[in-house]
């Protein structure tokens, strides 16, 4: 084990999978000479050279459309969006043409390419940069989406992504490239689609992904010197979604707060507070409820940002209603 | 071009126009659902243009497929099958007219969303010039979908990365009821190449061999040169976009005057006049163009539906 950073974490998965299969390539707006925006690419167009650390023009969807191309003839491209929010200018390709074609076509293209688009708010960035969208994305069918909160999880699941014969949307955060954590030193990869507990308790569980895990974490300490035991379940995928944890951890808990960043309305919490009343009614002791961002585009003031966005206090105070 | 060749091109024109006509009518019957877009008129672009290419090189349309599928070599009665939505069509019935496509016969679809399949054209040509082989990528598509912005993405992106693109342009003069004039800045659509240096030229559609000769010329140029190329071909659609377009936006007198240039009549005129065959082998083709297109009907009529048990099969690749 060693303690590394997410931006490591995600950088590593990268080039080991660049460094083992020479039909990985990566393209993108500043992969190449400048680095990556968040600096994941560091080092890597010196390293493998420009046929395979392709900076492109600024152009979502020939990125992604081309990505796709890249793909059905046997590549595997990862392609990166600067951002989650530059997804918008690609979503033709993203939602009508990756996550459709195999299917239209009777099963006869494979499509394995990785997505991966930073996404996120919480550094004044405005509101047109500042979104958590994922569940836009979660809603196709043939798109795989994942987003992890941990640097581990971050490594493990981006080689199965790069890996995997299907489209896979790797949303990142960030605030998170900073986050350190433990992270196996020899070869190892995570499977896509799997939830996991990440924290273990029987009084309450959360149910959360990606920066909502961190929340969940230190709401869970500061409960926990009250006696109070939190259980936290981490979604890791949201298509396919994992449930299992999930309705085991409530079966167990029979209390249920989810914490995600993005709006509350038709949010992740909505679908997982649905499957919870639909498979285990009978658990119930408390009305689930649902941490999530205000409904308002992200302000740039830094006070009004942090209203709106889910905070730890926010999360404990949600504990606190269903105990 | 050898004898045997040209009447092989023949036997595709007519053979996409019966099954388009026969099409037709059992759209009319409430047989094929959905949006069915006919080809009727512009098939000496794609004959033309797909005889010029090796079987290496890779093949993607927009939704006004089926003439390029036939070109393409795809059974007339998997084409058929398909627009029936049965098991045996080329999308085994998930895909139906605007969707049709055999990766083993190099042809990449049938696109719905008009301009989306360009960048994925350039991703081809990506994916080829990665691996390094000489693929040459064919994509077509309607002057309408030059005003979208993927056209101009994948255009600049294929000119800066060298891709190995044909872009063909099928200008058959409107896009759905709105007139080229109307709709785009330049009417002759090979000047948007200019603007991102790329080499191009325009070609008679109506003419199969000289889109023949067009393409070839082309298709060498982006093979050994190594860069896109933009090919225009002025043709015209004698049917309208789509089943049940009113055509209010043309005067059947225009429709007419094209027709007096139909592409399947200047070829029989051509291969009769250079006497490279005589009316009787030509009359024998669309005899035996007969036969297919009833062999096909019956074939996909017979067929079965697809099974409900497959509904959700082929979503992803890995559960
Ligand atoms: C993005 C998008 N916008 C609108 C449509 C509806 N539509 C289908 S075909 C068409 C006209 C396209 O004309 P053109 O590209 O010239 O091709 P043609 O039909 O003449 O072959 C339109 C507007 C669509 N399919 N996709």
């Amino acid at each position: 084990m060693s303690k590394i950073t997410m931006r490591e974490a995600i950088s590593k998965a990268i080039w080991e999978e660049m460094e083992r299969d020479p039909s990985v390539f990566i393209m993108g707006e500043e992969v190449g000479v400048w680095g990556g925006t968040y600096a994941v690419t560091k080092g890597f167009y010196d390293h493998f050279g420009a046929r395979r650390v392709k900076d492109s023009p600024i152009a979502e969807a020939v990125i992604i459309g081309s990505a796709i191309g890249a793909a059905m003839v046997g590549q595997r491209p990862i392609a990166e969006l600067m951002t989650i929010n530059f997804a918008f200018s690609a979503m033709e390709h993203i939602v009508n043409e990756a996550a459709k074609l195999r299917y239209m076509f009777g099963g006869q293209f494979t499509i394995p390419m990785v997505i991966r688009a930073v996404g996120g708010g919480g550094r004044q960035l405005g509101a047109t940069h500042s979104q958590t969208p994922d569940v836009i994305f979660a809603h196709f069918p043939g798109l795989k989406v994942v987003s992890p909160g941990t640097p581990a999880d971050a490594k493990g699941l981006l080689k199965s992504a790069i890996r995997s014969n299907d489209p896979v949307l790797f949303i990142e955060h960030a605030a998170m490239y900073q986050l350190r954590g433990d992270v196996p030193d020899e070869e190892y990869t995570l499977p896509i689609g799997k939830s996991t507990v990440q924290r273990e308790g029987s009084d309450v569980t959360i149910v959360t992904y990606c920066k909502g895990l961190e929340l969940s974490m230190k709401a869970a300490e500061q409960l926990a010197s009250e006696g109070i035991r939190v259980e936290i379940v981490d979604l890791r995928t949201l298509r396919p979604l994992d449930m299992q944890p999930v309705i085991e951890s409530f079966k167990k808990t029979n209390r249920a707060v989810i914490v995600e960043e993005g709006w509350k309305s038709f949010g992740v919490g909505a679908e997982v507070a649905s499957r919870i009343y639909e498979e285990a009614f009978d658990y119930l002791d408390a009305p689930v409820r649902r941490v999530a961002q205000d409904e308002v585009p992200l302000p740039y003031n830094r006070t009004l940002e942090q209203a709106a966005l889910p905070q730890v206090e926010d999360v404990i105070a949600a504990v606190r209603e269903v105990l | 071009m050898k004898k045997e060749a040209q009447l092989d091109l023949y036997h595709q024109m007519v053979l996409i126009r019966r099954i388009e006509e026969q099409a037709a009518e059992l759209y009319q019957q409430g047989k094929i659902g959905g949006f069915l877009h006919l080809y009727i008129g512009q098939e000496a672009v794609s004959t033309g243009l797909i005889a010029a290419r090796q079987p290496h090189d890779r093949v993607i349309t927009a939704y006004r497929d089926h003439g390029v599928a036939i070109n393409c070599g795809l059974p007339a009665n998997e084409v058929m099958a398909e627009l029936l939505g049965k098991a045996t069509g080329v999308s085994k019935g998930r895909g139906g007219s605007m969707h049709m496509a055999d990766a083993s016969k190099n042809f990449w679809g049938g696109h719905a969303i008009v301009g989306a399949h360009l960048p994925i054209a350039a991703g081809f040509a990506l994916g080829d010039q990665y691996a390094g082989n000489d693929n040459v990528t064919i994509c077509m598509f309607g002057e309408g979908a030059t005003n979208i912005g993927f056209f101009h993405e994948a255009l600049n992106l294929a000119q800066v990365w060298k891709l190995k693109v044909l872009w063909v342009c099928e200008n058959n003069k409107y896009g759905m009821g709105t007139s080229v004039e109307r709709a785009s800045a330049v009417p002759e659509i090979r000047q948007k190449a200019e603007g991102y240096g790329m080499p191009n030229s325009r070609v008679d559609g109506m003419d199969v061999m000289k889109v023949y000769e067009a393409a070839c010329d082309a298709i060498e140029k982006v093979r050994t040169e190594s860069h896109p190329y933009l090919l225009e071909a002025v043709t015209y659609r004698y049917r309208g976009h789509s089943m049940g377009d009113p055509e209010r936006y043309r005067k059947p007198e225009e429709i007419k005057q094209w027709q007096e240039n139909d592409p399947i009549g200047i070829f029989r005129k051509q291969l009769v006049s250079k006497k490279t065959t005589s009316e009787k082998a030509l009359d024998e083709i669309e005899a035996r163009v007969t036969q297919e297109v009833a062999a096909a009907v019956e074939f996909a009529e017979s067929s079965p539906e697809p099974e409900l048990d497959d509904l959700f099969k082929n979503i992803y690749a890995e559960s």
